[in-house]
């Protein structure tokens, strides 16, 4: 027998499945607690427990998070963090996080330096790096005491070497740098690959407490299988490498719900609600994935540049906080706090969930304790949770024609009525676990990111040999050779380099095959 | 005369980068470097050609280079300023309003930057109708106007004041030293009289542009399909849909070049599409049939939002809509084809306009029109 375990771990609830094959064996939805690790352990050995699984039967332990994305909407737990970018004389005009929403600015604090660097498209310096003004930026870096530290520099995706340098520079004058390199997260697009940097940076130090805390659930349990992360595209990395790049799991929740719900629902063509304790994410599905953003993609009021799916995300959850005079919603939630804070459930903060709950469209906790709140008042609150849910998927939608809409996730008791322009409205069959049924389903990718010389051979042979060797690295990470496909092929000139040189990215995806990891 | 709000900016940068043909530059920069111009120092004020003297002096501005190269290394903001007040300087009298070469791509809002921060009047007008890869491809050259002096600037502080025999000269040093510049500058260039400019540019484009992006947002906004919305606003025709499926790109000689495969979806299935491109999108052809060439307009469309698309930011696996649409009418004539025809960027085929190449089943009730862009 050869099982896996998806875990969503969200900021109100953690969700966890046991799957065989296609086949939903144990589930189990518990609340997210404040160490993470609770949370987890007390899943897995509901599931592990219920179906009866030995620990050494499970092949894989695939966990998706919205963790480091909520604390970007929130603007919580994020660090301080700096932006050094290597530019000067050029790229004044649009400084680094010019084009940010002022309270993330604020969140980070601000500290933007810009500093004499980048290369040409051709390899020329634009300007030399300036030791000194390096030296004096941390310098004041390190006395504002921020430790977290994002570098960019121009052209950095063809010639890395002045970010590496710069880093080197900080890293001997404040001591306990972290430091992310925009070469290492983006591509070409300065703004964009920058924002990308300075988010992973304020991100770190949360990155390395929740993968500690996943990695002490796990052992605790003796499990000993692989533990993976889904990353924005719906393919799974390791846990070390998520730890330092946590930028990459951005929008992983809703490509995990979205790629569940289609696969519960059976409907390949749809509108996806996915109502979590925090937040709502609305996309549409498209032939059973999510629709991808052509351009670029705002996280928390943010430009950057991945891949991922067009999610729109609003404040509004099952934890989300109600106030009355005037009525507002959200964006602030209990989150995990929920079971003692909500009032159904003894606290005195007033929730979405009270509400739903004094409207009778939801029997959860103590229904007397909402028993207080005045019908007219609950009526405009449902009213709103309808209007911004509607409002979301009348967004999203990209025709006027109705569609069946697929409505997942713990805190779609909520939705009470039919969303206005849909076809029909589904609700599947474990619909509160759907993300982490899609964590369990994610794929297995392998990568290739190389410069290649075509002198001695042509562009084709160069991709051919890429493409190869991704769908080899994909097999060897242990993926299905017969399910592997290309999904992702971008190659860049550099026009610099002799031997007419191009850099060439590739993706392959395939199944995870558990077989092979079975004993 | 009207005035031009950093919320009109948006509407206008949407359009641009419709008309922008797959290059023109990343509107998103231009657009940010407007709006804090405009921040900074008040509302642009928008005048039609028409409201110039015959004897005003007009100096359009713009950025020079690889639109590849423009996302990266972004200017210092002053170059522009610094290129006008060079040519200024060595015309030896006031200038009286900016002007943009190029209605496509970013070059539609650079210029917003130069009469923000000198406090001086932009002109409702444009020298392609869309966006063309070099300086001599603006309808003043077919009148005999020339392209210099010009100056051309970097963020270095360099500037040089250039005079050349022709405009295709113009094109050559200026590009010799945009390349030494690393591929982007900004330039001041075609110095005209308002007269020149009633006679030889295309009028009314910057209004075009922001209605073409008023249209895009309203279509979203009522869910109307968007892709139609351009198609009607712009007199143009839906030639293929597909999905990508390869982009070869390579930068010569400070420009980005390639060429892109679609597979065809839904009517198109079993088709594949080229589409060639040297900044903008030149020549769209299937296997065995051209379906649409330069100067008629080529853009391609994310298939569901409409959202422009451009050469670099062009990805393996989008799925698209590509429209057509008719160049302005001085382009089509003979004088024109030599400048920006096919045979021009070396493709040996024969220009059709792209309302004769689609024929009858292109031609609907609402056919072109005598083709201004």
């Amino acid at each position: 027998m050869s099982l896996r375990v998806g875990i969503d771990v969200g900021g109100t609830n953690t969700d966890a499945v046991l799957m065989d094959g296609l086949a939903v064996v144990a589930k189990i939805k518990t609340p997210t607690t404040p160490d993470v690790t609770g949370g987890i352990t007390t899943a897995l050995r509901h599931i592990l427990d219920a179906s009866g699984t030995p620990v050494s039967a499970v092949a894989g332990v695939m966990i998706g998070t919205t963790h480091f994305t909520n604390a970007v909407v929130e603007r919580r737990r994020l660090e301080p963090t700096a932006a050094i970018r290597l530019g000067l004389p050029a790229t004044l005009a649009l400084p680094p996080m010019v084009d940010w929403p002022a309270d993330l600015a604020d969140a980070l604090g601000r500290h933007v330096f810009l500093c004499h660097g980048g290369n040409e498209f051709d390899g020329r310096p634009i300007a030399p790096l300036d030791k000194g003004e390096l030296e004096r930026a941390a310098t004041a870096i390190a006395e504002a005491g921020v430790s977290a530290i994002a570098i960019s520099s121009v052209f950095s995706p063809v010639n890395p070497g002045m970010e590496e340098e710069a880093a080197a520079i900080v890293r001997a004058v404040v001591p306990d740098a972290y430091v992310t390199l925009s070469n290492e997260i983006g591509r070409v697009g300065l703004l964009e690959r920058e924002n990308a940097g300075i988010l992973n940076a304020c991100l770190r130090r949360l990155a390395r407490e929740t993968v500690a805390a996943f990695r002490r659930a796990i052992a605790e349990m003796g499990i000993a299988a692989p533990l993976y992360l889904t990353q924005n595209d719906g393919t799974l990395m390791s846990a070390g490498f998520a730890e330092r790049f946590p930028v990459l799991t951005f929008a992983s929740g809703p490509t995990n719900s979205m790629r569940g719900a289609a696969f519960l629902s059976g409907r390949l063509d749809a509108m996806v609600v996915d109502v979590g304790g925090t937040t709502s994410d609305v996309g549409a599905l498209a032939h059973g994935f999510p629709r991808e953003a052509s351009v670029a993609v705002d996280i928390g009021g943010v430009r950057t540049n991945f891949r991922m799916p067009d999610v729109f995300s609003f404040g509004l959850g099952g934890g989300s906080l109600v106030s009355s005079d005037p009525l507002t919603i959200g964006p602030r939630s209990v989150g995990y706090r929920i079971t003692e804070q909500a009032l159904v459930f003894g606290g005195d903060t007033l929730t979405t969930t009270d509400i739903a709950v004094a409207a009778g469209v939801a029997e959860i906790g103590d229904p007397t304790r909402v028993a207080h709140l005045e019908r007219p008042f609950v009526g405009a609150a449902m009213a709103r949770i309808q209007e911004m849910s509607e409002a979301a998927v009348d967004r999203m939608k990209t025709s006027a024609d109705a569609v069946p809409v697929i409505v997942v996730g713990g805190g779609s008791i909520l939705i009470a009525k039919p969303i206005a322009g849909a076809s029909e409205m589904v609700k599947p069959d474990h619909y509160e676990a759907a993300n982490a049924v899609g964590a369990a389903i994610a794929q297995i990718s392998g990568e290739v990111d190389r410069v290649y010389a075509l002198a001695g051979t042509s562009r084709d042979a160069a991709l051919d040999e890429a493409k190869a060797e991704a769908s080899a690295r994909a097999a060897a990470a242990g993926a299905d050779p017969g399910s592997v496909q290309i999904v992702d092929v971008e190659d860049v000139p550099l026009a610099y380099l002799p031997g007419n040189a191009t850099r060439i990215r590739v993706k392959a995806v395939g199944d995870l095959a558990l077989s092979r990891h079975a004993q | 005369m009207r005035r031009i709000t950093v919320e009109a900016l948006d509407d206008i940068a949407l359009g641009a980068a419709v008309l922008g043909t797959g290059g023109g530059g990343d509107p998103y920069i231009g657009k940010l470097m407007a709006q804090a111009a405009l921040r900074r120092h008040g509302d642009v004020e928008l005048i039609d050609p028409h409201e110039l003297a015959d004897d005003d002096l007009v100096v359009p501005t713009a950025m020079m280079g690889a639109p590849t190269v423009m996302v990266e290394k972004i200017p210092r903001g002053q170059e522009i300023v610094s290129a006008f007040q060079a040519l200024e300087a060595h015309l030896g009298r006031p200038v009286r309003a900016t002007m943009s070469i190029e209605a496509g791509g970013l070059n539609s809002t650079t210029p917003f930057t130069v009469a923000a921060e000198l406090g001086i009047p932009l002109v409702d007008a444009d020298t392609m109708g869309r966006a063309f890869p070099e300086l001599q491809m603006c309808t003043p050259t077919l009148a005999g106007v020339t392209a210099t002096p010009m100056a051309i600037a970097d963020e270095k502080g360099n500037r040089a004041i250039l005079q050349t025999i022709d405009n295709r000269w113009t094109e050559t040093f200026a590009r010799s030293l945009t390349v030494d510049m690393g591929c982007a500058a900004m330039i001041a260039i075609y110095p005209m009289t308002g007269r020149q400019v009633k006679e030889t540019c295309v009028l009314g484009t910057m209004t075009v542009l922001e209605e073409i992006g008023k249209t895009i947002r309203r279509a979203r906004l009522v869910h109307a399909d968007p892709i139609e919305a351009v198609r009607a606003a712009t007199d143009g025709f839906v030639i293929f849909r597909g999905k990508v499926t390869d982009i070869a790109r390579r930068t010569e000689t400070g420009f980005a070049r390639g060429e892109a495969a679609l597979a065809g979806t839904g009517d198109d299935a079993g088709q594949t599409l080229r589409v060639a491109f040297q900044n903008e999108f030149l020549v769209a052809r299937t296997e065995d049939r051209v379906l649409a060439t330069t100067p008629d307009l080529i853009c391609m469309l994310d298939a569901e939002t409409g959202e422009p698309i451009t050469t670099e930011s062009l990805r393996y696996g989008f799925r698209v809509a590509v429209l057509a649409m008719p160049g302005d009418g001085r382009w089509r004539t003979p004088a024109g084809l030599a400048v920006v025809g096919p045979g021009y960027f070396g493709y040996d085929i024969p220009y059709l306009p792209v309302e004769e190449r689609m024929g009858a089943e292109g031609i609907g009730s609402d056919g072109p029109s005598s083709g201004s862009a």
